[in-house]
């Protein structure tokens, strides 16, 4: 089963060394993993998104709130949550097929970002299965390249048990 | 976070006498290391400062030794060493400690903060070398932080599930200046430590414990780290419950008790072993579950409710499942745990286990007339009254150690359980006399271990230590020899080395040495040895092929246990 995990970690160098060596070291599966800053500047947030039972997943949970600058962890499991992934794609688009290509844009609520001679640049926000719906409905027309950012995530009612 | 005094007033410093001072205000008085380039201003400060310094012959045994004084001691072990080569020669004794949970800060220089990355002379990424082997680490790259950062090693180093914490310092923070202001704060968001188990998961361990007709403690070396001897001993007596250790366990129950179980594991008693499979209710107490002491997991304990005391939450369900955890200091639990248990008599358990300890005693055949190793630790535990610290190598040494040395206390024997470092009982014998002075130390080895470190041997007469090597000299990495006998057809593939003169090599080295080939010598020769003021090597040349039983061959049940039958034939 995917679990969401949120971490919130000092904002010091080396840290994610230390969370990436530990998922290598103890054989854990992740699907992303996801870096930023929070409100607070001594903070950043990762989202983690791994596969596996509940025993493996509660040992990944465990061994991560053991990495002394990791503050807080947070499985996700469960509870509703928002959780996104943003995507720029860019996929083959002749003027004669542009038509088509935006409907289909606007129905996922895309964006174009760049219009190149043969091209288009799209961004898409969304759970993840709409992102992976778009990258379906687009392949027909030819998918150049994919950069996604991976899951960021945040519980519905900022529920926060300490 | 609580603060820290300051070493002096306000003044401006160096980063080495920063470092220096905010050892001494740690409380540090012994430290080990080993100099180089880039920490040359740091031992110029170490040239006048109130510290026992030892330098070993090499690095990795310095970090034995900083790790063997903390084991005996119950202090930090401190270990300094230099950048690149230094550094790297620590990773064997940093993973040793980190295994076994040792409180140790390490402090390495490192190249000037701009070369950094720059593949400069006698750089090494040390930070990302030692990760995987450290409790944390990290760099000083500010010296405002340097402080700080030391006595935060400290704190983590030995609080919680202890380890070995390294910082890493550049050359150019060292000579660089600070002026200090105010006291230091540590700044830990992320780390907290649970030390008082919750109240209500006690009473139902202390119910399961009442209500419990076949009761086994099982305890480890978390018992001794968090100086929980008392308190067990506490337990057990008003509970009645009969006590298991692991080989880190070890001495935190006295094994002159009838209740001791002794070893349990892949060469623990019979009788351990069989009352686990056997116990409705195991008790883990700072014990991980280590596949040396389980055999077969689905198997493990198949009638038994568990109750896991563990300061490391992790540690707890990570291999076997547990029913009852309390997470927690072990030395608070326990006494917690002791207010709420009563006394059982458990008649028909004890005699059960009685049977089995009269059935199968630890046994070797002492009517050989060559000499059996497991013979002079009998006889080395005889004539030290169970008194002795002892160190070990790994193989059948250590295993033999462990079986036919009897200890009653906690902090007498020290070995490399989780990483299982060959080499580490001379060092660790070392930094244990430095440790407590006053203790007899015997390092029991084995050949092939010797050899990986027998260089310290300078060390020890350097510092005169008063130090017993005993070599159970096989001629064999015996450890490996016995499982190419069982599972590889009795094919000894480089499994032996032709070996030194040891006595020989001792006397050159300035300590004493002997030899001793004959059974009848072995008494007389213990009673030289343990009277000797000079580190000294006795030289046992023990029986060749003799194998450590009984044996639970890896991915068996506990009570699946081979040699029983030739135990029983040597009754
Ligand atoms: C540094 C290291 N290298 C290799 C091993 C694997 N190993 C485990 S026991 C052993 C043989 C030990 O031989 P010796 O020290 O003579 O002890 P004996 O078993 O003969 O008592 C070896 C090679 C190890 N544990 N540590
Ligand atoms: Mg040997």
């Amino acid at each position: 089963m995917k679990h969401l995990i949120s971490a919130l970690v000092e904002n010091k160098p080396g840290v994610l060394a230390h969370i990436a060596g530990m998922f290598a070291a103890r054989a854990f599966n992740i699907d992303s993993l996801v870096v930023g800053r929070t409100e607070d500047p001594k903070l950043s947030r990762m989202t983690i998104v791994v596969v596996g039972d509940d025993r493996v997943v509660e040992q990944v949970r465990k061994q991560l709130a053991k990495i002394v600058p990791v503050v807080k962890v947070q499985d996700f499991v469960g509870q509703p949550v928002v959780a996104r992934d943003l995507m720029l794609v860019s996929v083959t688009a002749p003027p004669e097929k542009r038509p088509e290509i935006v409907s289909l844009i606007d129905m996922f609520r895309g964006k174009v970002v760049d219009i190149g001679q043969k091209t288009l640049m799209i961004e898409v926000s969304g759970p993840e299965s709409k992102i992976e719906a778009f990258i379906n409905a687009c392949k027909p027309y030819g998918i150049k390249s994919v950069a996604r950012t991976g899951t960021i995530a945040m519980p519905r009612q900022a529920k926060i048990d300490d | 976070m609580k603060s820290k005094p300051r070493a002096s007033a306000p003044t401006t410093k160096t980063g080495a006498q920063i470092i220096v001072d905010t050892l001494i205000a740690e409380g540090v008085d012994t430290m080990f290391g080993y100099t180089g380039g880039v920490v040359l201003p740091l031992f110029d400060k170490l040239y006048d400062a109130p510290i026992n310094f030892i330098v070993p012959r090499h690095e990795q045994g310095g970090c034995h030794m900083a790790d063997a004084y903390a084991r005996v001691s119950g202090k930090v072990g401190v270990i300094v060493a230099t950048s690149g080569p230094g550094a790297c020669n620590l990773v064997t004794g940093l993973a040793t400690a980190n295994m076994d949970s040792i409180p140790m800060v390490a402090i390495t220089g490192q190249v000037r903060t701009e070369l950094i990355g720059n593949d400069a002379f006698q750089e090494a990424d040390t930070t990302g070398i030692t990760r995987p082997v450290t409790k944390y680490n990290c760099i000083v790259k500010d010296i405002s932080n340097l402080a700080r950062t030391i006595h935060e090693a400290f704190h983590i180093a030995s609080t919680g599930r202890p380890g070995p914490v390294l910082i890493d310092i550049p050359v150019d923070i060292a000579v660089s200046k600070h002026k200090e202001d105010g006291p230091v704060e540590m700044d830990l968001p992320g780390y907290r430590v649970r030390t008082s188990g919750h109240a209500r998961q006690i009473s139902t361990a202390a119910k399961a414990i009442n209500k419990s007709k076949r009761p086994v403690l099982y305890v480890g070396g978390g018992v001794i780290l968090s100086n929980a001897s008392k308190e067990l001993r506490a337990l057990a007596e008003k509970a009645h419950l009969p006590v298991t250790m692991t080989l880190m366990g070890l001495g935190s129950f006295d094994q002159t008790k009838a209740e001791s179980l002794d070893m349990l594991g892949m060469h623990g008693s019979a009788y351990a072993n069989y009352a686990v499979q056997e116990c409705d209710l195991l008790i883990a107490v700072g014990a991980r579950f280590d596949d040396r002491v389980t055999g077969k997991i689905p198997t493990f304990a198949p009638n038994a409710k568990i109750v896991h005391i563990d300061i490391d939450p992790a540690s707890i369900s990570k291999n076997v499942r547990v029913d009852i955890p309390v997470v927690g200091d072990a030395k608070e639990i326990l006494r917690d745990l002791a207010k709420e248990v009563e006394y059982q008599e458990r008649k028909e358990w004890f005699e059960r286990i009685a049977d089995w300890k009269n059935k199968f005693p630890f046994r070797y055949d002492s009517a050989s007339k060559s000499i059996k190793p497991q013979y002079v630790i009998e006889e080395i535990c005889n004539q030290t009254r169970n008194k002795a610290v002892v160190t070990t190598g790994v193989g059948q040494n250590q295993m033999w150690a462990a079986q036919f040395y009897r200890f009653t206390r906690p902090r007498q024997f020290i070995s490399s359980g989780g990483l299982g470092t060959m080499g580490f009982g001379l060092p660790a014998a070392i930094g244990a006399q430095i440790g407590d002075p006053k203790a007899t130390v015997i390092d029991i080895d084995g050949d092939h271990s010797f050899n990986m470190t027998m260089t310290e041997l300078a060390t020890a007469v350097e510092h005169e230590l008063p130090i017993k090597v005993v070599i159970l000299n096989n001629g064999y990495m015996g450890m490996v020899r016995q499982w190419q006998e069982l599972f590889y057809g009795k094919r000894y593939s480089k499994s032996y080395l032709s070996n030194p003169d040891y006595a020989a090599v001792a006397g050159a080295l300035g300590a004493v040495g002997m030899t001793v080939e004959k059974k009848a010598e072995v008494p007389c020769a213990v009673k030289e040895m343990l009277a000797q003021k000079k580190p000294c090597v006795v030289d046992f040349r023990v029986d060749r092929e003799e194998n450590v039983w009984p044996m639970v061959a890896a991915g068996k049940s506990l009570d699946e246990m081979d040699g029983l039958d030739i135990l029983e034939s040597m009754a």
